[in-house]
């Protein structure tokens, strides 16, 4: 008898196929699984209104009696209460929540399908026996789970760690897994060589490498560290000739893997390289020209997808565009945005009208508004748009046919660029905006009231960047009371000269000179307009456009961001740069959202205290992970004492990586956050005060995690050596600069790997 | 310097400032300003060349966290913008508020130091290579793309009006060091 059960902890359902123990072995898994639903007897084929349901796969090895698969429901609007199904007699029924539509696809062949609808989630009585023997170990060594049964749920696994958890159940699952995994991804690129990833997945046709330590982007790893593809693609063009696909982060590139990508691979359709160096146009050039390649046995490559994003490149020329060849049509992804160097507008153009299935296009600051307006008239089917500088000078015929080429296209959902936005055309965007789910302007300078006019036209937004200006500072009129009406002057002053952004006033009193600045409170009020108008924004991210002004003493306030946690209650992702912050706001702005995933945010100023108290900025972030339970990035800056890592500790349950600069007081803090975060996976510190113990405290964490980065720190070589001799499975890497004395150990990296020590060390690295 | 002594009595002691004490505070390690440009505060004194651009000694490497990609487009930004738009800050010691003034519009030194003169009711006098503006109750500088107080006048217009990034009009007396720079 087959039954369904929901679990003890509320939060899932299981499925009997017959008797037996259930174990979970596996814990966080996901799979999305249906597309139909079922009500009362029978299918149909429909799928909720954009509601997805991430469905929590799980698989879980039995004993004899009972093979059990268990199927989660993981979403925000799930209630208690909510009905499940019950199986009887072979059947499978699917959950339906209200609002929500889940199904399972008829995964059980040759079954029967019958169902019932029981309102009570309670647990049938034949389930409970069995979970008090949840916690027993019995393996068997053969799943009773029919193969085609356990291929077509795997078929339906994208997720890896789902897959992961499934290869954990038996060794034939593993075998299972691992013939049918089509996508791997490599987190560390040196966790594990291309030959053991080639020698355990047969059949893979995407890979994902990420490779250099995150701080490599902000300069703190020197150049030729490694992370280089070549000694993956030569395993690849052996192991994987059908490769199709290939995301890059962070790794070094060359001409040469580039050519050798774009003529080893017969199959191969996508290439994205993200924070990626070493490579140049020349590179590019060969990926055009043989993106479509007529091959006797495999028939014709075509490529689909490239996607250039902030790498460091040599920008020789544009011409690679020209390489394209004419009869290729099949481009669906091009993004160039990140180069400087002109490209071919003709050749562009007769691209973009020759690929009908193109739907992301992102051009660079080159490319001037008339010719956005001519490729945009050739592609009106465009989902994502980056445009070029997005400045010029528009006869208004043009202008109106601008505004009509936008109007067309209907399905936009991502826009970028806006690189030199002249806020005169910016209402070309209004019409078009309405479906637009992800605006990105962080590298357009806007002024508030421009960016609330086009924010009042988002109202779908999810994602929202911008870019900010800090050089501000707000008049605190209490603080120089007999001043008030002066500084009211001052700023209707501000406000009657319009092509000031910000007026500095100066009043000579007696011998004294008061320098006001006065805020114009461009950022606040862009936010708050935000706050106003995109209900439905889940993410924000802010950079600051003045990073290196060390003349901004006071930051700006924090106000706009408040303004946003109280209009967006369902910002769950923010990175936000600011010059100051108060633990109050904090509290505030978390208080409003509390189902924040990810929460990265960076006092400019080393070491700044609480602006409003002096204090340090502890509470604030012991309100963050108090507050937000779900929290699993948390990035901290400001005035920090080993406080702030023992509520991390304590509280940070869910916490995966964690980013901490100039913070701490003593190794404490960083005991607190290793002995506590019991999920923690990534853990970045630059300029703290941690030293060998903290970093031995953690010996048995390590192999848990992915990776550990502590660069100017107090760690000692000797430390170093230590970690490394006691945990051989990790591999502790150590970075030194030029004029430190030699115990010091400058930059350390620990890594877990099944590779041992890298075979490409350079010889500033040492691997202990 | 003296001239940045100067400045600094004038600025820092008798300066009231919104801020709680001891945040007032430019720690060494942060400060990426050559001498020379400290002369206002809110100069920006880094923009120079971005397709080069190593932080200074001083500097904090890698902070705060901003890919190079990214900081070096923002860095170009200020530098076109500025030299794009050729609108750039005017101050005057002593004036209430600062003006702007498009460098675009003026051919010539004459006609913009008349404009500057008829903007802020003042007399900048003549500009001769060897002795400066000395003699004048104001002298106009202004800061270059390297982030360098420069006086106005000594080199050719075109050369200063895609080079100038904001004007000051010192008061003669504190101008007297430019002279022999």
């Amino acid at each position: 008898m087959l039954e369904m059960y929901r679990n003890m902890e509320g939060d899932g359902v299981g499925l009997w196929f017959s008797s037996s123990l259930c174990i979970d072995v596996c814990a966080c898994a996901h799979a999305r699984v249906g597309t139909q639903m079922a009500t009362g007897k029978g299918y149909d084929g429909a799928y909720g209104n954009g509601h997805t349901t991430t469905v929590h796969a799980f698989f879980s090895l039995i004993q004899r009696k009972y093979t059990c698969l268990c199927l989660y429901k993981h979403s925000p609007s799930v209630e208690v209460g909510s009905s499940v199904g019950h199986f009887h007699g072979g059947s499978i029924v699917s959950v339906v929540n209200e609002g929500i539509v889940a199904s399972f696809l008829p995964v059980l062949k040759g079954l029967s399908f019958e169902s019932a609808m029981v309102q009570d989630p309670k647990r049938c009585n034949s389930c409970k026996d069995s979970a008090s023997s949840r916690d027993s170990p019995g393996w068997t060594r053969s799943s009773p789970f029919p193969d085609e049964v356990l291929d077509r749920v795997l078929s339906l696994m994208e997720s890896h760690k789902d897959r992961s958890s499934v290869s954990l159940v038996c060794k034939d699952w593993y075998n299972a897994e691992r013939w049918s995994r089509s996508h791997v991804f490599i987190g560390n690129c040196y966790s594990v060589s291309p030959e053991i990833v080639a020698r355990r997945f047969p059949n893979i046709r995407s890979v994902t490498l990420k490779g250099k330590p995150r701080f490599s982007d902000f300069n703190l790893v020197p150049q030729n560290w490694g992370a280089d593809i070549c000694a993956w693609l030569a395993v690849f063009a052996a192991a994987y000739p059908f490769l199709e696909e290939l995301r890059l982060k962070r790794m070094a590139v060359s001409d040469e893997s580039l050519e050798f990508i774009a003529t080893s691979f017969p199959c191969f359709k996508s290439l994205s390289l993200l924070s990626c160096d070493g490579f140049s146009t020349d590179g590019l050039k060969s990926i055009a020209s043989h993106c479509k390649v007529k091959l006797l046995r495999y028939g014709v490559r075509n490529l689909t997808e490239l996607d250039l994003q902030e790498n460091v490149m040599d920008d020789l020329g544009g011409g690679w565009l020209s390489c394209f060849p004419e009869n290729f049509v099949t481009l669906e992804v091009l993004n160039f945005a990140s180069l400087n160097t002109d490209v071919s507008f003709e050749a562009l153009e007769a691209l973009v009208t020759r690929c009908k299935s193109l739907r992301v296009l992102k051009v660079n600051k080159n490319i001037t508004l008339e010719q956005l307006q001519r490729l945009l008239v050739r592609a009106p089917q465009l989902v994502e748009l980056g445009t070029g500088s997005f400045q010029q000078d528009l006869k208004p015929r043009v202008y109106a046919e601008l505004e009509n080429a936008f109007n067309n296209c209907k399905n936009l959902h991502t826009l970028s660029g806006l690189w030199e936005a002249n806020f005169l055309y910016l209402p070309v965007l209004y019409v078009a905006s309405a479906s637009l789910t992800f605006l990105n302007l962080s590298y357009a300078c806007l002024r508030s009231s421009e960016l609330a006019k086009l924010v009042a036209h988002c109202p779908s937004l999810r994602r929202l960047w911008l870019l900010r200006d800090l050089g501000f500072v707000m008049a605190a009129a209490s603080l120089c009371g007999f001043m008030s009406e002066t500084i009211e002057d001052a700023r209707l002053q501000s406000w009657d000269m319009p092509q000031e952004e910000d007026s500095i006033i100066k009043f000579r009193g007696s011998n004294l000179y008061f320098l006001v600045q006065v805020l114009d409170t461009v950022e606040d009020k862009g936010l708050e307009a935000v706050g106003s108008s995109c209900p439905l924004l889940e993410e924000l991210r802010v950079f600051p456009a003045d990073p290196f002004d060390q003349d901004i003493v006071h930051g700006v306030t924090e106000s706009g961001f408040v303004a946003v946690s109280r209009g967006c209650r369902r910002l769950h992702y923010v990175l936000y740069f600011c010059r100051q912050m108060s633990n109050a706001a904090v509290a505030t702005i978390v208080q409003n959202c509390p189902d924040f995933t990810h929460f990265r945010l960076c006092i400019m100023n080393p070491g700044q205290p609480d602006y409003l108290t002096n204090e340090p900025m502890d509470e604030a972030f012991g309100a963050v992970v108090k507050t937000c339970t779900k929290l699993q990035r948390l990035a901290v800056s400001g005035l920090l004492t080993d406080l702030t890592f023992e509520y991390i500790g304590k509280y940070a349950k869910n916490l995966e990586t964690l980013s901490v600069a100039f913070a701490g007081s003593s190794d404490l803090g960083m005991q607190c956050v290793l002995g506590g975060c019991t999920k923690l996976r990534k853990l970045e510190i630059r300029d703290c005060p941690f030293g060998n113990a903290a970093l031995l405290s953690g010996l048995e964490k390590y192999e848990s995690m992915r990776s550990l980065w502590m660069s100017a720190c107090n760690v000692t070589m000797n430390g170093c050596r230590l970690l490394a001799k006691e945990m051989p499975r990790l591999n502790v890497e150590v970075m030194k600069d030029d004029e430190s004395d030699d115990s010091q150990a400058d930059k350390v990296y620990v890594y877990r790997s099944v590779a041992g020590p890298r075979q490409d060390a350079p010889p500033f690295v040492l691997t202990l | 310097m003296e001239m940045k002594r100067q400045n600094d009595l004038n600025l820092k002691a008798t300066e009231l400032r919104l801020g709680l004490p001891g945040s007032d505070e430019q720690p060494e390690k942060r400060n990426n300003k050559r001498a020379s440009s400290d002369m206002d505060n809110s100069s920006d004194g880094e923009k120079g060349d971005q397709e080069c651009a190593p932080p200074t000694k001083t500097q904090v490497v890698g902070w705060p966290p901003i890919r190079s990609y990214r900081r070096n487009v923002i860095q170009a930004k200020k530098t076109e913008v500025d030299a794009a738009g050729m609108y750039v800050k005017v101050s005057m010691d002593g004036a209430p508020y600062l003006r702007k003034v498009d460098l675009k519009f003026y051919k010539s030194y004459p006609e913009l130091l008349t404009a500057l003169q008829n903007m802020f009711k003042c007399t900048i006098g003549v500009y001769s290579e060897r002795e400066g503006y000395n003699g004048s109750e104001f002298a106009p500088t202004y800061e270059d793309k390297d982030g360098d107080w420069m006086l106005v006048g000594d080199v050719p217009w075109e050369m200063f009006s895609t080079s100038c990034k904001r004007l000051r009009i010192m008061k003669g007396s504190e101008a007297k060091g430019l002279g022999c720079l």
